[in-house]
């Protein structure tokens, strides 16, 4: 097991890692910097995809099977759907101009503020010693899955066993967390009632509306 | 063995970054709210390295919950967007300003 010490020593990674984490890393930034300048929703969309891909590719990298799928299925299956979906449903689908600055003197001060953001960041995890208290909450992480089903190992079923013992209180909230989102977006987007001619109605949609 | 732990953070850190340059310059409501995609996604890459190198599962446990968190964000998010859209047939965050002195 890595100490939190041996965060910038070399663990002698060998070539095939290296290829894997360039070759994500490429496809993340380049989708990462799409999604800010593209001037069409629809490209900034898929770029976003070709971000969530190459995350997708660094969490199996880093023995996170289970959490690759559900990136795949949820960010890129789901939600971005959604953002294509809301794009179509608006018909805002068309170019805009991105070189005007409404406001003037901010993107150099947002990126300039962005970027010392950044180096500091690095500087921190470079520098900093962490107290990161326990260090195995859990108990520690086993890559292999094992074939037999009476007692299964491996990554997902030990993100499933806590999931449903040390997190259950917070696995519960996520569920009336959905149940809340669902009802709010039908009620968001219900259609507001048709205004009738009896003015007190009216006044009365209005108010719930 | 992967790379070691800090190729994956300081990649996490850019794209973080990359998403608040967006946030901050960008006026359309939808690519900013795709900019805070990247900024979650880039934390979720930050807790799966931190998971492997302390070698704790709980780390992937919060990308799960963070993962829920935000298809919640994008649906209520995308919702007021639509209704707003209906009002006011912009989707440019300048162009709110009903509330402007």
């Amino acid at each position: 097991m890595l100490h939190p010490d041996l965060l910038l020593a070399a663990t002698r990674p060998t070539w095939p890692d290296i290829l894997v984490f360039a070759a994500s890393a490429a496809v993340i930034l380049v989708g990462a910097v799409g999604v800010v300048t593209s001037r069409n929703p629809v490209h900034a969309a898929l770029s976003l995809v070709m971000t969530l891909f190459g995350v997708a590719v660094l969490f199996i990298e880093q023995e996170a099977d289970f959490l690759a799928a559900v990136q795949i299925i949820v960010y890129a299956g789901a939600i971005v759907v959604l953002f294509l979906f809301v794009i179509m449903f608006l018909g805002v689908d068309r170019a805009e101009d991105i070189t005007v600055e409404p406001l003037g003197g901010q993107r150099p001060l947002a990126i300039i503020f962005s970027v010392i953001t950044l180096g500091g960041v690095l500087a921190m995890a470079a520098t900093a010693h962490w107290v990161t208290g326990a260090r195995q909450v859990v108990g520690p992480i086993q890559g292999h899955v094992t074939k037999s089903l009476s007692s299964p190992s491996g990554e997902p079923a030990q993100l499933g066993k806590q999931l449903f013992t040390t997190y259950l209180f917070a696995f519960e909230a996520t569920a009336a967390l959905l149940v809340i989102a669902v009802v709010g977006a039908v009620v968001l987007a219900r259609r507001p009632p048709t205004v009738h001619a009896d003015p007190e109605d009216a006044s009365q949609s209005e108010l719930s509306a | 063995m992967s790379l070691s732990g800090a190729w994956y953070l300081g990649l996490a850190a850019i794209v973080f970054t990359i998403g608040a340059i967006g946030l901050l310059v960008r006026r359309n409501v939808l690519i900013m709210f795709m900019c805070i995609e990247l900024m979650l996604n880039a934390a979720n890459l930050t807790f799966v390295t931190f998971a492997r190198m302390l070698g704790d599962i709980g780390g992937q446990a919060v990308v799960f919950f963070v993962l829920v968190v935000a298809a919640a964000e994008v649906v209520v998010g995308l919702g007021i967007v639509v209704t707003n859209f209906r009002r006011r047939s912009t989707t440019v965050a300048d162009d709110l300003n009903s509330l402007k002195g």
